[in-house]
């Protein structure tokens, strides 16, 4: 026995959609549960039944249990007793909800990055409805978003949410924490259909390559399908020094990303709306992960109430190369994608450059021409980029060439 | 004691007798056409009056002692000053002073600053309340604590109920924000200032004996009046009828709910596609954080198009003022002003027009103004699979909420409910409804985060959106995606005791509610 009572979960005026579990293992008495709960009339039968399962999954027959509860849903509730057992025993069993079928989805490496909500991994209130805001990605935050003490619970969180909420075909992600916390994270999310694992603090190839090893023991033991991608975070001078080693440390690395508040903390500057403090480090970062052929993505922007000052960063950003950028609240998204999106102006360019090739391309000619100008290929590469870009979002028709009359077959 | 029910129209059990008088039992929307005359007060003379206008007593009490105030009789007052109404609770606190017992509150709604009144239900000095119950008051009355039976009526239906003669008002205790000696009062000026005064013109028109309280006398004439001397007995001068800043909120926002937002967009995402936001669309939408966020949304959009909405019924709040002043909106047509713009416009715009509920959605008015209406933002605490509405229960069983002028707006062309699919695990559209307010019907098109049902009866509705990539969904889905969410609830279980009873806006019974049993 490690303590006598357990706490997990949280309670309080503003808490929503949680529970707190307070856990005494008793000698004798058989389970008490007390339940407190804004749903009691509707769900209190179903929550202290899942309450006892939970307890008899885990062999104890006699405990007082009380839920504070206010309106969490099962998985949460599951969540909270597991971490609350979990404090008074020592046990591997994992008590695991239904992983939805629909869940059961997988990603590519050149998918759209442009936007990902950060959903900090021990509020659930905030995770429910997270995949309706379209963001490309969804990250289950365990690191810096979750406090120290409640790092355990979160990961049994996290797990739960990764099985039970459906984020609506968003690329699903979490960021583990640092060092050897990290690896404890892996083994809980791992064989829950994680596309994408975030490494923050990345200081080297090394810090890679041990997630990285981690990450196929866990497979194995597991047998599961599907590849998991990897985005380190570089916050440190360090990191930026040693950025395109990381940036090609794995053939799973699919995008790498800066962390300005710690990196600007390590360089003892301030962090500023213009960034002149870390523009070598964007900038660096940026063609590193070019030459490493993987997207290249920007920090938060964390006044989620000034949208004028987001849209100018996301613009800067554009114009440095990234290809996205984390959100950390769902009403940065729309702004996020639409400053990343090609604009009508590039769009219109790149129809003509991308017209003009398919018509020498049909003529026979070896040189692409646009009116007296000479079209270099790799200016038609990035006109075909654009606007393969410009139909995957939607700005423009696939058939959009057809449309055109003269080509019409 | 048991009492005789039937069934109604829309397959719930009411009683045939409430409170000891016959009532009729919903007979299906706009079947139901009452004869005869409508009801009047006592004929008073202009002679038993002061020459000299004056009307003023020394106090409440003694207005109420002039009036006859006696055992029984029916007390009517009026919500204009919201949460900061400080007169509604002195007028029972004085009646239980004198002694008084069995009267029937019958307010235009309760809000929590009411609650004291919990005290003069305890003691006997009222029997019960004839109107909306929130909170607390809510809560006495589903534990079937209040000894008479609550009717619960929409802001319509209370007029339409003065009229039919359903309810006699005995005494009318109205707080003025403003009044001269005769008694012509206003909703502006003075310190607690409200805006408009709608809900109360009628009780000053239908009621026996009618009392002016206001904390601002000025000298006559008062104008423009909304509340006529003519119809007033008494005017009592009090220091404060109600505490600003609860009267209206310093300013409404729209929500900063990122799911609340989602839903904004989806349903003006919705209107714009369908072709219900068009040039000359008339508007209502609530003060409720979603309907603010959508009417912004709407303004931006009837700005980009150039487009001009002809009048917006309020609940007035600063954005749909925005609209008037920036030329997106013609009119404002005001039952009640949300915030201080708000009032504030009233005061200085001559578009903005009070304009008293009677005239707008009574069931005995000559036409309503609600049909004539294109967008009709509402919301619910509960929709069912056949679109059936409830806003006066939770899903637990609890009266929680008024009426308000809920069921009257059902009459408009296009009914939106902008709701979430759950709150807090509670699913919001359930197999049947706690209890029955408003006919399916009615409602045309549910909009949630996680997707919209139209109304099957909506075919137009339905082809108007078809291939517009809007996340269409029958109400069915939508129940069982929530209930895959949350679990299938339980229902809370009642006793045969009748608490309350839900009028339509005919003034049959459209359901009741029962006492929970604990």
């Amino acid at each position: 026995m490690i303590k006598s009572v357990a706490i997990a979960g949280n309670a309080g005026p503003k808490v929503r959609s949680d529970c707190e579990i307070t856990l005494k293992i008793n000698s004798e008495g058989g389970i008490v549960v007390d339940l407190l709960s804004k749903v009691k009339t509707l769900y209190g039968e179903s929550i202290v039944k899942l309450a006892e399962d939970v307890l008899v999954f885990y062999g104890i027959e006699h405990a007082d249990v009380s839920i504070n509860d206010s309106g969490a849903l099962p998985f949460v509730i599951a969540a909270r007793m597991e971490a609350a057992v979990k404090q008074l025993i020592n046990t591997d069993l994992n008590y695991l909800p239904a992983f939805l079928p629909e869940n059961n989805y997988s990603t590519d490496r050149d998918r759209f990055r442009f936007t990902r909500l950060y959903l900090p991994g021990n509020n659930p209130s905030l995770m429910i409805n997270a995949g309706l805001h379209s963001a490309d990605g969804i990250i289950l935050d365990l690191e810096d978003s979750v406090a120290p003490e409640k790092k355990d619970e979160a990961r049994i969180l996290v797990r739960n949410a990764l099985r039970q909420i459906n984020f609506y075909g968003a690329e699903r992600m979490v960021r583990i924490n640092h060092g050897e916390k990290g690896l404890k994270d892996l083994h809980q999310i791992i064989p829950h259909n994680v596309h994408l694992v975030l490494v923050p603090k990345c200081e080297n190839a090394e810090d890679i390559k041990i997630v990285e090893k981690e990450i196929l023991d866990i497979q194995k033991v597991f047998d599961t399908k599907f590849q998991v991608f990897l985005m380190p975070i570089i916050e440190s001078a360090l990191g930026i020094e040693n950025c395109f080693e990381i940036a090609r440390s794995s053939g799973n690395i699919v995008a790498i990303a800066i962390g300005l508040e710690d990196y600007t903390a390590d360089l003892g500057v301030q962090r500023t709306f213009e960034g002149s403090e870390s523009l070598y480090a964007r900038t660096r970062l940026v063609v590193a992960a070019r030459a490493a052929r993987i997207q290249p993505i920007d920090s938060v922007f964390s006044d989620v109430a000034d949208m004028d000052a987001l849209n100018k960063t996301v613009h800067t950003s554009k114009a440095l190369g990234f290809e996205g950028m984390g959100c950390i609240h769902p009403r940065q998204i729309q702004i996020i994608r639409q400053g990343f999106a090609p604009d009508e102006a590039e769009i219109e360019k790149s129809r003509k450059i991308v017209l003009a090739f398919e018509s020498a391309r049909m003529e026979g000619l070896g040189v692409v021409a646009l009116g007296s100008k000479m079209i270099d290929p790799p200016v038609v590469a990035k006109a075909q980029k654009t606007i393969s870009l410009a139909i995957r979002m939607g700005l423009i028709p696939e058939n959009w060439i057809d449309e055109i009359p003269h080509h019409k077959n | 004691m048991t009492v005789k029910t039937v069934i109604n129209a829309a397959g719930r059990s009411v009683p045939l007798e409430i409170n000891g008088q016959p009532v009729v039992p919903f007979k299906g929307v706009g079947k139901y056409k009452p004869v005869g005359r409508k009801y009047s007060p006592p004929i008073p003379t202009c002679s038993d009056y002061p020459d000299d206008g004056n009307k003023v007593v020394s106090s409440l009490k003694e207005a109420l002692q002039k009036c006859g105030l006696c055992d029984g009789m029916t007390i009517s007052t009026h919500h204009h000053l919201r949460d900061g109404d400080l007169v509604s609770n002195k007028v029972f606190e004085l009646a239980s002073q004198m002694g008084i017992k069995d009267l029937v509150w019958f307010p235009s709604a309760s809000f929590p600053c009411n609650d004291p009144v919990i005290k003069y239900l305890d003691d006997g000095t009222i029997n019960r309340i004839e109107g909306s119950m929130n909170g607390p008051l809510g809560r006495y009355v589903s534990e079937g604590k209040m000894r008479g039976t609550a009717v619960l009526r929409s802001h319509g239906g209370r007029v339409q109920a003065i009229q039919d003669g359903e309810v006699k008002i005995d005494i009318a205790v109205l707080a003025a924000p403003t009044a001269d000696s005769f008694g012509n009062s206003k909703g502006t000026g003075g310190t607690s200032a409200c805006g408009v005064l709608g809900y109360a013109k009628t009780d000053s028109m239908y009621a026996n004996k009618v009392i002016v309280v206001t904390d601002n006398l000025i000298e006559f004439p008062c104008f423009p009046m909304e509340i006529e001397g003519n119809y007033v007995d008494y005017v009592v001068v009090v220091d404060k009828i109600g505490i600003p800043e609860k009267i209206v909120s310093g300013t409404t926002e729209i929500t900063k709910s990122p799911d609340r937002l989602l839903i904004a967009d989806l349903t003006t995402s919705f209107l714009e596609k369908s072709g219900i936001l068009k040039d000359g669309v008339a508007i209502q939408a609530g003060a409720g954080g979603t309907s603010l966020a959508i009417a912004v949304f709407l303004h931006k959009i009837l700005k980009n198009k150039g487009w001009k909405a002809r009048f917006g019924f309020g609940g007035s709040t600063k954005y749909m003022v925005k609209m008037l002043e920036e030329g997106q909106m013609g009119y404002i047509l005001d039952a009640q002003a949300f915030d201080l713009d708000s009032v504030a416009s009233i005061e200085r715009n001559a578009n903005h027009i009070p304009y008293p509920v009677y005239n707008a959605y009574n069931y005995h008015s000559k036409g309503n103004l609600t049909s004539m209406m294109d967008i009709m933002i509402l919301g619910a605490t509960e929709v069912d699979l056949n679109f059936n509405g409830n806003v006066v229960t939770h899903s637990d069983g609890y009266l929680l909420h008024g009426i308000g002028g809920w069921q009257n707006c059902l009459n408009a062309r296009n009914v939106i409910l902008p709701i979430p699919l759950f709150r807090d695990r509670i699913p919001v559209i359930v197999d049947e409804v706690t209890t029955l307010c408003g006919p399916g019907e009615l409602i045309d098109v549910i909009i949630t985060e996680r997707g919209i049902a139209i109304n099957p009866l909506r075919q137009d509705l339905i082809d108007s959106v078809k291939g517009s990539g809007l996340p269409l969904k029958t109400i069915k889905e939508l129940k069982e995606e929530a209930e895959k969410i949350c679990g299938k609830p339980q229902k809370p279980y009642f006793e045969d005791d009748i608490v309350a009873a839900v009028k339509w806006i005919d003034g049959t019974v459209i359901d009741v509610v029962r006492k929970l049993k604990l």
